[in-house]
């Protein structure tokens, strides 16, 4: 399978077992076959291919579900730290170790967390955080604005008031 | 009703495949280990096998997708499949998991869809994808070690240690310029050749494997016969760019390039919408901002 082209006669199958660390890479995974990396075949299975609403629907909620979890596994760990979902890093099922450990993943108890994730996620929307955020932020601006103006106005009263005094008793004296 | 569902690999044209496409696939086994075959109608074809409904109804197959082993197994085997017919000719790869309950059902599916298949498999006619990853390596641990020079610098130690960060730090972002580099280059020698590129997400996870960061993951649609020619270009574009290590693999069944919309003019479309919505929401900001006493 080197070459599709080339490959009516019978090519025979890259048997070797290749380490994913393997070096030379391109020569190494060149034919795909079973030495594939699994988050390369992951990453088009699954995400990739024509979508068919066949007979079995996969309740769409836990495609997307299962979509995030396998993002997670294959995605930027950095990236799904800034979006505030680094809560695989307690889930059983995601760690190879802990899975061992235990009998196996509560799903209902993980799909009510993952809901509750897609859910916080939907409602970081923009429109549902940036228009509060821009209110509170003007009101606060208009806030210190106005408190601002009432401390430079007394201070300017009070610097008049102190001229004042000064030029009143300056004449008294002259007196 | 049978105790057999239909599982769906790719679909194919049928007057394409000579029967020789029918042998091949007699040699490989699908998802459970199940022979596979050809579903035709409306002169394309599913390549398909039977499952056992009770692994595969709703219900179990919600709960088994959550299974890494039992997706990997199922990952493997789809993508076995799909490339023996790849290897013959042009596939359009499904996506994992597509059922239906019997092969009429599928004969049903081909039909309602037969002008999209036809036109997508036009387009990918004589087209194989290859998948690029340009890798960022970090320096080697260690070795700029502030204190190494401290002697040799005669200053205060705290100068010495400042002086060593600023060099730890601009190899940080030698690497990152490399990086850069390495990535346009890469990009524009592969376009030489591509016809399409699609952007997949960043490999960094528990499955991400190999040193360095990755810091692109491309899929390009590359015609057939180019792919030696490719893999020399996009290989030999990073050359003499330390700490990169640029990956290819393919040639892939064009999984990613199924989608229709997944045009470069939709992509512009979308950015385009999506800077529509920035500049609205930044009017509302000014407006209200304008409104207020």
């Amino acid at each position: 399978m080197t070459d599709p082209t080339s490959a009516r006669q019978p090519v025979p199958r890259p048997t070797q077992s290749v380490s994913p660390y393997g070096q030379g890479s391109s020569a190494s995974l060149y034919g795909q076959g079973s030495s594939a990396n699994l988050a390369d075949i992951l990453e088009r299975v699954l995400d990739k291919g024509i979508v068919i609403a066949g007979d079995i629907q996969i309740n769409l909620l836990d495609i997307e579900l299962l979509t995030i979890k396998l993002r997670l596994l294959v995605a930027s760990v950095d990236k799904a730290k800034e979006m505030g979902i680094d809560w695989w890093e307690h889930d059983p099922s995601l760690s190879s170790r802990a899975r061992e450990e235990t009998a196996g993943p509560s799903l209902a108890e993980e799909n009510r967390r993952l809901r509750a994730e897609v859910e916080s996620l939907r409602d970081r929307s923009p429109a549902a955080v940036e228009a509060p955020a821009d209110d509170r932020y003007a009101g606060r601006a208009e806030r210190d604005e106005r408190d601002e103006y009432e401390k430079r106005e007394s201070h300017v009263s009070r610097e008049r008031h102190e001229r004042d005094r000064e030029r009143r008793e300056r004449r008294e004296r002259r007196r | 009703m049978s105790a057999d569902m239909t599982y769906s690999y790719a679909v194919t044209r049928a007057d394409a495949t000579p029967d020789a496409l029918d042998e091949e696939l007699r040699r490989v086994r699908g998802v459970a280990g199940a022979p596979v075959r050809l579903v035709r109608a409306h002169g394309l074809a599913a390549v398909a096998s039977p499952v056992p409904a009770r692994d595969f109804d709703e219900s179990a197959l919600k709960d088994r997708l959550e299974d890494m082993e039992w997706l990997e197994s199922v990952a493997r085997a789809h993508h076995a499949v799909v490339e023996t017919v790849f290897a013959r000719t042009t596939v359009l790869p499904l996506r994992l998991a597509t059922l239906h309950l019997d092969d009429d059902r599928v004969r049903d599916m081909l039909a309602r869809r037969a002008e999209e298949f036809r036109t997508l498999l036009g387009r990918l006619d004589g087209q194989v994808e290859w998948g690029v990853k340009v890798y960022a390596l970090p320096p080697p641990a260690g070795s700029p070690v502030p204190a190494a020079t401290a002697g040799s610098a005669g200053g205060s130690p705290g100068r010495d240690y400042l002086r060593g960060r600023q060099r730890q730090r601009r190899s940080g972002e030698d690497a990152w310029r490399a990086a850069r580099d390495a990535v346009l280059r890469v990009d524009a020698e592969a376009r030489v050749l591509a016809v399409e590129r699609v952007q997949h997400r960043l490999q960094q996870g528990e499955l991400a494997t190999g040193p360095g960061y990755n810091v692109t993951n491309d899929a390009y649609l590359v015609p057939r016969g180019s792919g030696d020619d490719f893999r020399a270009r996009v290989e030999g574009a990073a050359e003499g760019l330390g700490g990169i290590r640029v990956e290819t693999t393919g040639p892939w069944a064009p999984y990613s390039f199924t989608a229709p919309e997944h045009t470069d003019d939709d992509i512009r479309e979308e950015t385009e919408r999506a800077r529509r919505q920035e500049t609205e929401s930044g009017t509302d900001a000014a407006d209200e901002e304008v409104g207020a006493p």
